[in-house]
């Protein structure tokens, strides 16, 4: 028996590290919960990116859910998601709202004029003030935000196909659920 | 940046006029002097120039990331205290006073701006919890969602302790045992792994 415990500190060991690395291909280890999940969406006022003039706030948004996608055209994970948003954005169900973060406007035009746009709206957030109140601490991150202008979900990160399928999705089909009883 | 030039400063006051600062601290006076001392007076100055930079280049380097206009001393300390117990979201092993991240720049701001309208620390880190969570804080208050991360460490050295003193107790009575039966040569306790 004495003789066998070393080899079951080492395949303790093994588990461990095993879970710790699938673990982390599954979760974003610097990905931080937010706070605001099942909260009302700080209130905001921001410009639309294409006519600043214009000034969207939160208050035009509600009655319909829309996914805030938090961009920037300096953003390399941006470049991986954009893609991504391009297919599946129609099959979601839900208004795509670009949220440009501490962009130039030239910039983030030429960046969507290369790339193509997938957004219903875009808003620019130059200075970043009005992210820190959504908790945005880099960018790409995401939130679905319902009728009601509650935040019900958030990710960290480049939206993956996979996420996609196995979070937002089932996020916006709950919300779906609910206006139709 | 005009503390370096202070070394050769006085050649360098007088010869303003002078298109670049290496020209400014060579000598121009007498011609004669000049090429006597030829190879001498360019050469103390790097060395000192480098050695100045050695000194204080951590000390201008802290000035870049900060020229914030605290309204006096006390601010500013409260300010640096404060920041040191707060985590940058983005770079999650540095202090929003250390971090050079686009995020970590924003939030000291933000954290300047409050302080000008009056806000206490307690109310500055609820801002900051409200938006980022728990995690922003390097003192994380204890609550149901921290008590793996406070008692973690304990259970960890609990569950230790109790297998050596479980293996310590296991090989005091095998030595009772090997103490009775060394006569007899039956044991083997050159084993124990």
């Amino acid at each position: 028996m004495n003789r066998l415990l070393p080899l079951f500190g080492f395949l303790l060991l093994v588990t461990l590290f095993g879970f710790g690395i699938w673990w982390n291909t599954r979760h974003d280890p610097n990905a931080i919960p937010s706070p605001l999940i099942n909260k009302p969406a700080p209130a905001f006022v921001l410009p639309e990116l294409y006519d600043p003039a214009v000034k969207v706030s939160k208050a035009d948004l509600l009655g319909k859910p829309y996914l805030l996608n938090v961009f920037a055209s300096w953003c390399i994970e941006c470049g991986v998601e954009h893609p991504v948003l391009q297919v599946e954005g129609p099959t979601l169900g839900v208004q795509l709202v670009g949220y440009n973060y501490k962009d130039a406007p030239a910039d983030a035009k030429r960046w969507l004029a290369e790339h193509g746009n997938p957004y219903h709206l875009l808003l620019a957030d130059q200075s970043g003030d009005t992210a820190i109140n959504f908790g945005v601490y880099g960018a790409p991150e995401s939130f679905l935000i319902d009728a009601k202008g509650v935040i019900r979900y958030k990710h960290i990160g480049p939206l993956t196909p996979g996420v996609i399928r196995r979070e937002l999705k089932p996020a916006i089909a709950a919300l779906s659920k609910e206006a139709q009883p | 940046m005009t503390i370096l030039f202070r070394p050769g400063g006085g050649s360098f006051s007088r010869d303003r006029r002078a298109a670049s600062p290496s020209e400014a601290s060579r000598p121009k006076a007498s011609p004669s002097k000049a090429s006597r001392l030829k190879p001498l007076p360019q050469r103390p100055l790097l060395p000192m120039l480098l050695l100045v930079l050695l000194l204080f280049g951590g000390a201008l380097h802290a000035q870049a990331i900060e020229p914030m206009p605290f309204a006096n001393h006390a601010q500013e300390l409260r300010f640096q205290h404060l920041t040191a117990q707060l985590r940058c979201p983005m770079c999650q092993n540095e202090t929003l006073a250390d971090s050079n991240a686009p995020i970590a720049r924003d939030l000291r701001n933000q954290i300047f701006q409050l302080m000008q309208h009056g806000q206490s620390d307690a109310q500055i880190k609820h801002y900051l919890v409200d938006r980022y969570s728990d995690f922003v804080l390097y003192d994380p208050p204890v609550k149901p969602g921290t008590w793996l991360l406070w008692f973690g460490p304990l259970l960890i050295l609990l569950g230790g302790g109790s297998v050596v003193f479980m293996v310590v107790r296991k090989r005091h009575r095998d030595g009772i045992a090997a103490g009775i039966t060394t006569e007899s040569g039956t044991t083997d306790d050159r084993d124990d792994w």
